[in-house]
């Protein structure tokens, strides 16, 4: 698998998500500056990573979703090609309209960095084949705009259409109350566009991938993409 | 030419630090604050005197970046 993950001003992630990326596939992802505009030939999977990209000014993903390599990736997302992001992605994919709703300040007004156990709504490939349905993963989560929200017609169709990836639960495995972190509609930990090739999600699974650092269950997502794209 | 560009959040879309304002106002003793919603302000510095041209621009702004219309309103002032 060939994969590119975007490097904007203030981006903290991309080291984590290309170690990674390298970790499951065996090949080191090419970083890509957000000010070109085009992807590498070939690529398979474009991540956006976590972070603070132009400082969060304006609002979270905001300035990042209009920057000249996002028409580079919505043509990679129209042509099929599986995008992944992460936190800060996950909120520059919702400003770039790659995927729907918002990610508002969470409901307490904190930031939350922590622990936090998601349930796998769908086991599917490309993002998610290496997990069971309905399987609970641990994984940590660092924000303070996670707070899922969209109008009720959009959140009708996501859950209709089965485009929920997964939920903040705890670990046992049960939805919402104080196991949801930012008070997100439905637990929406993160969703799927309508194809399911382009993911967006607030959890960091690319820092669960070492047994040394809290847990290996981020492992699932990666080796889930590289079987996908082979 | 002088513009002014504000953006507020829609009805009914939730407003955590409107919340917290409101409730930071009433700690403070201030009295009759019924609610408080948290906006945005731009003033923006438009070249020529066009006012139309102005408008489309300004109109173009809010569509393509200052506000989010999923969540926000907008409204433009030319001088």
């Amino acid at each position: 698998m060939k994969a590119a993950v975007i490097l904007f001003p203030g981006s903290n992630r991309e080291g984590d998500a290309a170690r990674a990326l390298k970790q499951a596939t065996g090949r080191q992802p090419d970083i890509v500056w957000h000010a070109d505009h085009d992807l590498p030939t070939g690529t398979d999977l474009v991540v956006l990573p976590g972070g603070f990209s132009y400082g969060d000014y304006l609002r979270c993903g905001a300035i990042a979703g209009r920057a000249p390599i996002m028409d580079a990736v919505r043509n990679h997302a129209s042509r099929g090609g599986y995008v992944l992001g992460i936190c800060n992605g996950f909120q520059i994919l919702c400003e770039s309209g790659l995927l729907p709703g918002v990610l508002m300040r969470n409901a307490n007004l904190h930031f939350v960095c922590k622990m936090q156990h998601l349930k796998v709504e769908r086991a599917a490939a490309p993002f998610t084949s290496a997990y069971k349905s309905g399987e609970v993963i641990k994984v940590c989560i660092a924000h303070g705009e996670g707070n899922y929200e969209a109008d009720d017609a959009t959140i009708e169709a996501i859950e209709k259409d089965g485009r929920v990836a997964f939920r903040y639960c705890d670990e046992n495995g049960v939805l919402g109350g104080a196991a949801n972190p930012n008070g997100s509609r439905n637990d929406i930990a993160g969703i799927y566009s309508e194809r399911f090739n382009v993911l967006g999600l607030m959890p960091h699974p690319e820092n669960l991938i070492d047994p040394l650092v809290g847990g290996v269950d981020g492992n699932g997502m990666f080796a889930s993409l590289a079987a996908a794209a082979g | 030419m002088k513009a002014r560009v504000v953006v507020t959040l829609k009805n009914g879309v939730l407003d955590p630090q409107g919340k917290a304002i409101e409730g930071a106002l009433k700690s403070l003793g201030v009295d009759g604050v019924a609610s408080v919603r948290q906006g945005k302000v731009f003033d923006v510095e438009i070249e020529g005197q066009d006012k139309a041209a102005a408008s489309a621009s300004l109109q173009a702004a809010c569509e393509k970046l200052l506000a989010n219309t999923v969540i926000e309103n907008f409204k433009i002032d030319l001088g």
